[in-house]
């Protein structure tokens, strides 16, 4: 169980938000939605833990994830930046990505993985030859290996194809068939027919 | 593997990706060092008396060049953030990167600064000393480096910062590092000066990556 109560956001001396709040079962998926700079990503980072709310908490199976010791182990985040070194290629990325994480991908695994999201062939480049859509891939592919139940994804979909979007779009439905939790920003229309949708929509 | 030694093993592999950093700090030790016999003259007995702590004051400056890039590189890409959400404390992960820092930046510099000191006629003991106190001394360097480092991310014009702010806490080792050669050299024996270079590592390996973990929550937020 996933939950948020009255969330308030200070960005400088401006509030993004206030009384944000969700309670966010097995399965469940939350949209949160909003214009530009109307706090989607402050309001993710927070429900990471990266930002301290103003006011309000968030607690994961009950407990204040400030104080939660599983809260780490249960999360898989994955922000606007890549996360990925330009040096590195995509299969030391992703398996270095995972051990970061806190569990360990074999190589195999990790091309496999790689393979699926579409990057085959190009798993020992170093990503820095790559397109921003494939360095997206690399970074996504971890979500292909990932066994934790929460995803928090800061649009997700930037940069991708059509196919990736529809990889994407099958990877979160098997996610929430499997009794995970997502929550995600994006600016596109994605039709995901598994678990219960709810939306939250910040106005600035 | 654990966390911690995939993120030593991705240090170290970017480190050997990324030679011309490696290298940059270590031809800026060697030339700034060669520089003062060129400029003073090649008089021994002055050279001999300055030799120490020129050294040691070129390691801190190169130390310092070196610095910028301890997590300013992971901030920009996102991987900091992903530190920070890792289950293993952030202190330890900061101790990881630190090490790295100290080998790939720091220990070329150690393994230098003998052949250097030949430049000023230093003698064979003063010389073992002199690595002795740069191997005690130069990972307090990375350790309390990494807090200015910590603090300024972010900023623009944060290396100049970084250095205002870590320089004056460079002074002990400083002090004691080239005090040590000295003390070797006019035959009070260096265990004194040695101890308590000793004594600054252990204070900086207890107290500064639980600080320089609060300063990275702070850069993040």
């Amino acid at each position: 169980m996933f939950e948020a109560t009255r969330l308030e956001c200070m960005r400088g001396d401006s509030r993004l938000f206030s009384e944000v709040g969700f309670f966010l079962e097995p399965g469940g998926l939350l949209n949160v939605r909003g214009a530009n700079g109307s706090g989607k990503s402050s309001l993710l980072r927070m429900l990471c833990g990266l930002i301290l709310p103003e006011a309000g908490e968030v607690r994961w199976n009950g407990a204040n994830i400030r104080h939660s010791h599983d809260y780490k182990r249960a999360l898989t985040y994955l922000g606007h930046l890549n996360g990925i070194k330009e040096e590195l290629s995509g299969l030391e990325n992703l398996r270095i990505n995972c051990g970061l994480a806190g569990f360990d991908i074999s190589e195999e695994a990790a091309i496999g993985a790689l393979e699926r999201i579409g990057l085959d062939g190009r798993e020992h480049l170093p990503v820095n030859v790559l397109s921003q859509g494939q360095r997206r891939r690399v970074m996504l592919a971890r979500l292909m290996v990932a066994r934790t139940p929460l995803w928090i994804l800061d649009e997700p979909l930037v940069a991708l194809d059509a196919d990736a979007i529809g990889l994407m779009r099958s990877l979160f439905e098997l996610h929430l068939e499997n009794g995970g939790m997502l929550i995600m920003t994006t600016h596109q229309e994605l039709e995901i027919a598994a678990g219960t949708t709810q939306e939250i929509r910040l106005s600035s | 593997m654990s966390m911690l030694t995939w993120i030593l093993r991705r240090d170290l592999l970017l480190a050997i990706r990324r030679k011309s950093d490696v290298l940059t700090t270590l031809f800026f030790f060697v030339i700034m060092v060669s520089l003062f016999p060129l400029g003073v003259g090649p008089e021994p007995q002055l050279l001999k008396a300055m030799g120490p702590g020129v050294l040691w004051v070129a390691a801190l400056l190169a130390s310092m060049l070196s610095l910028g890039r301890l997590f300013a590189a992971d901030y920009a890409d996102g991987t900091l953030e992903q530190m920070l959400l890792c289950p293993e404390s952030l202190a330890l992960i900061v101790l990881a990167k630190a090490a790295v820092h100290w080998l790939a930046s720091e220990l070329p510099l150690v393994l230098m600064a003998p052949l250097l000191g030949l430049q000023f006629g230093l003698p064979g003991d003063a010389l073992w000393v002199l690595t002795l106190s740069l191997l005690l001394g130069t990972p307090v360097l990375s350790l309390v480096g990494a807090i200015g480092a910590s603090l300024t991310l972010g900023l623009r014009g944060g290396g100049v910062l970084v250095s205002l702010l870590v320089l004056p806490l460079y002074i002990p080792v400083l002090i004691f590092g080239a005090g040590a050669v000295d003390a070797s050299t006019s035959g009070l024996g260096a265990g004194g000066h040695l101890s308590i270079l000793g004594a600054l590592l252990v204070l900086a390996l207890l107290a500064t990556p639980k600080a320089v973990a609060a300063a990275l929550h702070i850069s993040l937020e």
